[in-house]
């Protein structure tokens, strides 16, 4: 390239500093890994966002500047930039963290917009191009829209299903795989047309089939497969940035959106993993589908537990084990329940937490709620570490958690979720169930935890239970 | 709404069919309660108290002829003769053994129930008397052991010497062996238990407990009680018996058979080889006892001085804890009797515990019931058939596998070999960045998911570059469209880090030594160092 021999141009400094962003990105990840490290990552991550998008500021405006469509350009930049962060940090500042899955489900959606924006521009501009690269031009922006607009309605429908705008029970279209996969083809037909001849209306068709696919694909996801939904759609907004970078020649967004992308499938992996689905069928929307084959009726009866009597066995015990689960969110109870776990600690109890991989709407979600009520974090313990030790726990509290403390998994291959792994809560000499009341877990499978001998049913609100516990202790 | 009636028992029975707090439930169900004045005297309930929980305390008449008389033992031919035709009775009223009881009742047309022939489901389990009362009998069998037994059950180093732990054997563990076991062991006796269901050894073991296996093969039975066994089985008991007994020092037995004579576990010469001041609590010598020797309700002494207890009353003599738990039982009973609680009692013969525990009705009697299968009691078949069942996903075949990753490289290989100059760096790019990211990302807590998700969110506003790039096109509606891209991403870059950093400062360990308290966040150390006086154990133990 003839401008390769000036040094230090505005494109090649952006260029060096997109490497090194880049790297800031990848150290803000791994710093993630851990707790000790976590914030040092984040401030990596900001550095490298600041490199990056100062370098892109000058080295598009050094070349254009005097011009009127720089001025009215960097006009627009500079507004859209401080509001967009006002509104950020705002939001930011007031979520709740049972919120927390809206908030990043809304997030996403904005990514796929911007996705899609800049695809449409790129159809728009001019760009000089021709011949091959032209055409894989056209195939870019297609490709660009197509995950965008996926991503955004998708995310969208996660958003109003996770704040219960929307119904969270699945949407049921007869032949939904085959509307999916035929989506699918259409897209892949309506690219070699635009390849072969550009209108502009073949793009708004690709667009408005691929908002309709994203809405289908979460739609027909339950409320229980969020936390793999909302995984899957951070991966799809990371290809949706790579797709970008394709498209704009920008190496710093295809690195970015490619670990973004990345980062996210293999969150889903785990997912699904934890929820013993198969990874091929997520990403492709087709799960959720197993439909609620009501397993073996369970026979036996429920024995009742009131909250004096569950304070008393707490504070006679040795050691204690919470598991949470999405329900604990639901009735906010984190907060007493963090009192509950100071006080016991204060008796001398030994308190911990066991979480599933899948508790909450979101990977992780528990943790944040039971950090944001300031439980110490070196108690929360993942399944892998603490399900060895159930069996020397005294008593086991299942606050709002159903599907990840069932016995069937384990136990009855006939089991819808047989093979799931779950927190073994069961070989505890006393499991307390918090329950609204005896329906069904999302999965729609009967647990036979609740009949166990070891097992007593404390029905009610989790949080006013809990308040009772702390009232009797 | 029906008068449920609670009478006297006979002396020497300490025991009352209700407690008053069983009586408040009752009430509770619609029911009116009267209580014959002095019927939990026994049991260390006065009057007042049962008056104070709503019942009415009257004569042992009236308390008879109500529509519903509670009793635990069986009423004598004078009670029966008082009862009310119509009215129905429930108590303790072993079937099986007294056929003339049911004929009586079932001639003076009353309802009988038997608390005793509550079938052993789980459903029924909250009714189960024998179980209750298998529970405290085994307690305080050891409790009688303790008392006879002229030395300490815990072993002890003392100034004045060495004290061994007594050793005690318990035959049988069933609920009442269970409780014989836990109550030995936590004196500090050295327990050891023997029981044909070798599927009990981790019961046994788990309140403290050595469980002797008896190597031959057993069956299960479909009503949850071991089955008479087989010789070669009895033979090699009797062997582990006859070792047992010259060593331990305390022998309780629980062995019953239902609707047989209990079995002879423990010999004449078993007895004789046993040491001076050892113990037998047989406490099955009402059913004919698991010991040669015992007598019904007696306490022998054999010529080598071992006491030989055959209480039939061990319950009886934990009065106010065994009324209690029968009380509960009958409580749940009625509760099942009267589904609407609206104090009728209403018998429903579809329902299996209903029909097993109804010996007699409208003038029959209704003993034996069909038999009940136990969905509960082969927990060795529960695990045997899984192998019908649907195979788990197969994972696919390693051909596979290597075919799909062929076909994948060779597309990528095909896409950069076609590919005009910009892609195949591009690729390079893309390919080495997922790489990447899955080895970082594979390496992040479970905790920090969260975070780690909205983190990337806030780094996959980097499509904000692309929007920047355009933002200066001349085309108006490009730019437009472009400056809705950067404030849409600007959104999820400083939103996805500001919340980012406000959930991390919100992780705060418990405890964390001196040397980490620079990582913590400025905002938290109140509570960590609140709670980081609370369990200074599972600090050490991290750090």
């Amino acid at each position: 390239m003839p401008e390769a021999v000036a040094l230090l141009t505005p494109v090649s400094i952006a260029g060096a500093a997109y490497i090194v962003a880049a790297l800031l990105f990848i150290m803000s990840l791994a710093g993630l890994s851990r707790h000790d490290t976590a914030k040092a990552g984040v401030n990596y991550g900001i550095a490298g966002m600041a490199i990056a998008l100062v370098a892109t500021v000058w080295a598009t405006f050094a070349g254009v500047w005097g011009s009127p469509q720089a001025s009215v350009g960097f006009g627009l930049l500079v507004v859209a930039v401080l509001v967009g962060a006002a509104i950020g940090l705002w939001r930011a500042r007031l979520v709740a963290m049972t919120g927390m899955p809206e908030l990043i489900a809304l997030l996403h959606s904005f990514v796929g917009l911007a996705a899609v924006l800049v695809g449409w521009n790129g159809a728009l501009e001019e760009t000089g191009m021709t011949g091959a690269l032209l055409d894989i031009h056209h195939a870019e922006v297609f490709i660009g829209v197509f995950i965008g607009a996926v991503t955004f309605t998708g995310s969208i429908v996660a958003f109003l299903k996770l704040s219960a705008r929307m119904s969270s029970a699945p949407l049921m279209l007869p032949g939904k795989n085959v509307l999916n996969l035929g989506a699918l083809v259409a897209f892949v037909a309506l690219t070699v047309w635009y390849v072969i001849d550009p209108a502009l209306w073949l793009l708004v068709v690709v667009t408005t089939l691929a908002l309709l696919l994203g809405w289908h694909l979460v739609a027909s996801i339950g409320g229980g497969d969020m936390p793999v939904v909302i995984s899957m759609l951070n991966s799809y907004s990371g290809w949706a940035a790579a797709a970008a970078g394709f498209l704009l020649n920008n190496d710093l967004l295809i690195v970015t959106g490619a670990l973004v992308g990345s980062s996210g499938a293999y969150l889903s992996y785990i997912m699904c993993k934890a929820m013993n689905r198969s990874f091929i069928s997520v990403i492709a929307g087709g799960f959720g589908i197993a439909a609620p084959a009501s397993s073996g009726e369970v026979e036996g009866e429920v024995r009742e537990i009131l909250a004096e009597d569950a304070a008393e066995l707490l504070r006679d015990a040795s050691t204690v084990i919470i598991t949470p689960g999405y329900g604990m969110a639901v009735a906010q109870a984190q907060y007493p329940v963090a009192e509950l776990t100071s006080r016991l600690r204060e008796h001398g109890v030994e308190v911990r937490f066991g979480i599933h991989p899948v508790a909450g709407r979101l990977p992780g979600h528990m943790n944040v709620l039971l950090a944001e009520a300031k439980v110490p974090y070196d108690i929360v313990e993942e399944m892998d570490e603490i399900n060895d030790d159930f069996a020397d726990t005294t008593v086991v509290l299942v606050i709002g958690a159903n599907d990840t403390v069932n016995p069937a998994a384990a136990e009855d291959p006939g089991s819808p979720i047989a093979g799931m792994p779950v927190l073994r809560v069961w070989e505890a000499s006393n499991v307390i169930v918090f329950k609204r009341s005896m329906s069904a877990g999302y999965a729609g499978v009967a647990n036979p935890l609740f009949y166990r001998d070891n097992a007593q049913m404390l029905f009610g609100d989790a949080k006013q239970r809990v308040e009772d516990i702390l009232r009797a202790i | 709404m029906s008068r449920i009636g609670i009478v006297t028992e006979q002396s020497p029975e300490a025991r009352v069919a209700a407690t008053p707090a069983t009586v408040k439930q009752l009430t509770a169900l619609g029911h009116e309660v009267v209580v014959e004045a002095g019927a939990g005297a026994g049991s260390a309930f006065l009057d007042e108290a049962y008056r104070d929980a709503g019942a009415r305390v009257a004569t042992a008449a009236e308390a008879l002829t109500s529509d519903v008389v509670l009793k635990v033992n069986a009423p004598t031919g004078a009670e029966i003769a008082q009862l009310t035709p119509g009215s129905t009775l429930i108590g303790l009223l072993a079937p099986a053994f007294k056929p003339e009881l049911l004929e009586a009742l079932a001639a003076r047309g009353v309802t009988a129930l038997a608390m005793d022939a509550v079938p052993r489901i789980s459903r029924a389990q909250s009714m189960d008397v024998l179980s209750s009362m298998a529970n405290i009998s085994g307690y305080r069998a050891v409790v009688e052991a303790a008392h006879e037994f002229g030395r300490f059950f815990t072993g002890q180093v003392t100034a004045a010497g060495k004290v061994p732990p007594a050793k005690v054997l318990v035959a049988g563990a069933g609920v009442a062996g269970l409780a014989a076991i836990g109550a030995a062991s936590s004196l500090g006796a050295i327990v050891r238990a023997t029981d044909p269901r070798p599927e009990v050894a981790d019961q046994v073991k788990s309140i403290g407990g050595e469980y002797l296996k008896v190597e031959v093969e057993v069956e299960q039975s479909t009503d949850g009680y071991a089955k008479a066994t087989s010789e070669a089985y009895d033979r090699r008991a009797a062997d582990i018996y006859s070792e047992q007994a010259r060593d331990v020092d305390i022998i309780i037995t629980t062995a019953l058979i239902p609707g047989r004579p209990a079995p002879k576990l423990i010999t004449a010469a078993d007895v004789a080889s046993m040491k001076s001041g050892s113990v037998i609590v047989d406490m099955a010598a009402g059913q004919g006892g698991n010991v040669a020797g015992s007598v019904a309700g007696e306490r022998i002494v054999t010529p080598n001085g071992v006491v030989i207890l055959g209480y039939t009353d061990l319950a009886s003599r934990l009065p106010t804890q065994a009324s209690q738990l029968y009380g509960t039982n009958v409580v749940n009973l009625v509760k099942l009797l009267t589904p609407a609680k609206d104090g009728e009692l209403v018998l429903d013969f579809d329902d299996i515990v209903q029909r097993s525990v109804t010996v007699t009705r409208d003038g029959q009697v209704t003993w034996p019931p069909p038999p009940v299968q136990v969905s509960a009691a082969p927990a060795a078949a529960t695990s045997a058939p899984p192998a019908a069942a649907p195979e788990p996903k197969k994972p696919m075949s390693p051909v596979k596998r290597v075919v799909l990753v062929a076909i994948g490289i060779a597309a990528l290989f095909a896409v950069n070999a076609i590919a005009p100059p910009p892609l195949p760096q591009h690729f390079t790019v893309l390919v080495l960045a997922i790489v990447v990211g899955f080895y970082v990302i594979g390496k992040v807590a479970h905790a920090l998911h969260t975070p780690l998700m909205s983190v990337t969110n806030a780094i996959s506003g980097i499509i904000v570059v692309g929007a920047m790039v355009q933002i200066t096109s001349e085309v108006p509606a490009v730019q437009v469209l472009a400056a809705v891209a950067v404030l849409l991403a600007s959104i999820n870059i400083f939103g996805g880090f500001a919340v980012t950093r406000r959930m991390l400062s919100m992780f705060a360990r418990g405890t964390a030594p001196a040397g980490a308290a620079s990582t913590r966040v400025p905002s938290t150390p109140a509570s960590a160092t609140g709670t980081a006086a609370a369990n200074v154990k599972t600090g050490a133990e991290r750090a």
